[in-house]
């Protein structure tokens, strides 16, 4: 036996145990604990670490509710000039919902210079700051939420701080994705990169224009056993992948998977789906409004740092409220405490509020 | 004491190299200077060519040249160029097949041409090889079975990238070249389709694959155990007694009841390895053209059970009023 091939033989259980390590450095650490949710035997189930949860559940803890305000007769209207939305509110409370504002929208600064995020603080009735025009839009849109899409925020309901978390822009916001650079003349085809926002697949990495900002139809599978004649349009494959992407994107942004909608023996079927599945139908209806009527229309007075490469506004998508959790902040309600925000929009300020 | 095994050999029988069997006239010669690698002989024959290539070698090679450069180029292009993107996002990138709109027109370069170019070199460069796979086993005086194995492999083939693509009418149902898009495809395949576990040639693919491995395990296993008494040298053996190829047949008679024989073992194998691709490709050439969604052709032919309904499930959100803006 040489002495080359022995300096060999004893590597190479090392360079086996570098490569198994390799191989198990993607894999999550143990616990992994499945909760049953569908008949038995289907599969459906979800898989929770509680280690992983627990780190969740604390990133997504709600703040502690603002004091009470103390009953006043006098409304904010009565006292405030260029009240559009809350003007209905107490003064007291108006003053209370605003001071949570401060802390909801920019809370990375100190408390004495919050209301001048928004506001001219020598004349706070002025609307001279593009970020005061964008959150009265924003009120709004939270408003009309609360009340009209309770198929989707039943009761627990929405606030400023659900997607904002304290900063000014949402972490999640998305904007049209045109992909990584290509020479002049290349076709994009939209998909093939590992990106992000679709779980790293290879499915086309900006599901988000055309599902919600755009109104295309996401359902491909076909609901009758054979081949419909007659040149009925048929869906493609690739028609496919660009659902497949974009429900990727809500699993990644609940932090669930398939199954937490579906069942995936048969994915189009909505007898075999969860309840899940219809709220998430409704969510995707609602998410589209409120990059249509509520952020699209901003366009204009946002400055670049609040748009993308492509011009448009920072949007909405799944992450943005959810951040990771199947109900935002888990399910707290921090609605209760500012009822204020529960809507329905004034109708005399409706058409004032909506920045169209 | 020093013992042949067939894997990690202990000792490495070498001969004096050897050129092979001797062509008839009419052929190339087999080329390359032959010699001897360490390494190769701990698994095989430490034997490393001669080597015969011959005219449709050369001309399968330069045409799969041809194909992994289109391929490859585009690929590079679509990360405009950028030599670590390119290595860095290797398994993500592919050339597409053409967008549906072009149906099975002729695209141009830029949206879809290239992949039809690409196809064609890469058909090209297998049907060569199979050409010389046959045309290698005349010479050599032995059987096709293996240029028919490598047959129905083409058959799937052809069948995902060609014939399928035609009778849909749409290049675009073709598969992508690239390592994780073509596993995307596959999986929006099986999703568009309606789940393809419920193709019942998908079942019978499946199966033959799950049995080529199970039968590769056995007769594997068995020929290791009876090496020791020359097992496999298992043709000088066949018709003797107390051998090591009647001791593999008998622990399968004894463990089973039944037993392959030395030759049908073999017969085994290739049928349940050629079975794979062609159950497979007949699966796949069903998929669209004549049946649109699998999990309700189950459930029309019984082989989908219905399970009780999930509490709260509702109906088709799509028919409810008041979600859409």
């Amino acid at each position: 036996m040489t002495s080359a091939s022995s300096v060999t033989r004893k590597s190479v259980p090392l360079v086996l145990a570098g490569l198994a390590a390799l191989v198990v450095a993607g894999c999550e650490r143990p616990p992994q604990e499945t909760v049953q949710s569908g008949y038995r035997g289907l599969g459906m189930e979800a898989v929770i670490n509680p280690r992983i949860l627990q780190a969740k559940l604390n990133q997504n803890a709600p703040p502690v509710p603002e004091p009470p305000a103390e009953p006043a007769p006098v409304k904010a209207s009565q006292v405030y000039q260029n009240v559009q939305v809350l003007g209905e509110l107490s003064v007291t409370e108006f003053t209370r919902q605003m001071i949570a504002m401060g802390k909801w929208i920019a809370g990375d600064l100190p408390e004495a210079e919050q209301c001048g995020y928004c506001h001219n603080t020598e004349n706070f009735a002025l609307d001279d700051k593009y970020t005061k025009t964008v959150a009265r839009s924003m009120l709004a849109l939270t408003l009309n939420t609360n009340a009209a899409w309770k198929i989707h925020v039943a009761d627990t309901g929405v606030t400023c701080y659900t997607c904002h978390r304290g900063k000014g822009v949402p972490a999640n916001a998305w904007t049209s994705d045109p992909g990584p650079g290509k020479p002049e003349g290349f076709v994009s085809t939209g998909q093939n990169v590992g990106a992000a926002a679709v779980g790293y697949t290879s499915l086309p990495y900006d599901p988000l224009t055309p599902f919600l900002e755009q109104d295309n139809e996401i359902s491909v599978i076909s609901t009758q056993a054979l081949p419909p004649g007659g040149g009925e349009s048929r869906k493609s494959i690739k028609q496919a992948e660009w659902s497949y992407a974009l429900m990727m994107h809500v699993s990644q942004s609940l932090g669930v998977n398939c199954t937490f909608c579906h069942n995936s023996r048969s994915f189009f079927d909505w007898d075999q789906s969860t309840q899940q599945r219809t709220t998430a139908w409704y969510a995707i209806r609602h998410v589209r409004e409120l990059n249509n009527e509520y952020i699209q229309p901003l366009k204009d007075i946002l400055p670049a740092s609040r748009k993308g490469p492509l011009g448009d506004p920072l949007k909405v998508t799944c992450s943005t409220c959810h951040n990771g959790a199947y109900k935002p902040l888990f399910g707290a309600s921090m609605l209760k405490d500012y009822p204020g925000l529960a809507g329905p929009l004034p109708i005399k300020t409706a058409a004032a509020a909506s920045p169209r | 004491m020093a013992e042949y095994q067939n894997i990690f050999t202990q000792v490495q029988v070498r001969s004096p190299a050897y050129p092979g069997v001797p062509l008839e006239g009419g052929h190339w010669v087999r080329q390359g200077q032959p010699f001897f690698n360490y390494w190769a002989g701990k698994i095989g024959d430490a034997q490393i060519g001669p080597i015969y290539l011959g005219g449709t070698g050369v001309a399968s090679l330069i045409c799969g040249f041809i194909a992994i450069e289109i391929i490859g180029l585009n690929m590079w292009a679509s990360v405009d160029w950028n030599p670590i993107e390119f290595i860095r996002q290797l398994p993500w990138l592919a050339l597409e097949p053409p967008p549906p709109a072009y149906g099975l027109r002729i695209p141009p370069l830029n949206d879809g041409g290239w992949w039809l170019l690409a196809g064609f070199f890469l058909t090209t460069s297998i049907i060569l090889w199979w050409v010389r796979t046959y045309r290698r086993a005349v010479a050599l005086g032995i059987g096709t079975h293996m240029a028919w194995a490598f047959a129905a492999a083409i058959w799937l083939y052809l069948v995902l990238g060609f014939i399928r693509p035609i009778l849909m009418g749409s290049w675009a149902e073709a598969v992508p070249f690239g390592i994780f898009p073509h596993l995307d495809w596959t999986a929006a395949f099986s999703i568009r389709y309606g789940n393809l576990f419920y193709n019942p040639f998908h079942m019978l693919s499946i199966a033959f694959l799950y049995g080529s491995t199970l039968l590769f395990a056995m007769h594997g296993a068995t020929i290791l155990a009876v090496s020791r008494y020359g097992g496999d040298r298992e043709i000088d053996q066949v018709t003797d007694r107390g051998t090591a190829a009647e001791r593999a047949a008998l622990f399968w008679r004894w463990t089973m009841g039944f037993n392959a024989t030395m030759e049908s073992i073999h017969r085994w194998a290739w049928w349940f390895a050629v079975l794979t691709v062609i159950t497979g490709g007949i699966g796949i050439l069903l998929t669209g053209t004549v049946v649109d969604n699998w999990y309700l052709w189950g459930v029309k032919h019984g082989i989908a059970p219905a399970y009780p309904p999930i509490p709260h499930s509702l109906p088709d959100a799509s028919l409810l009023p008041g979600g859409a803006p």
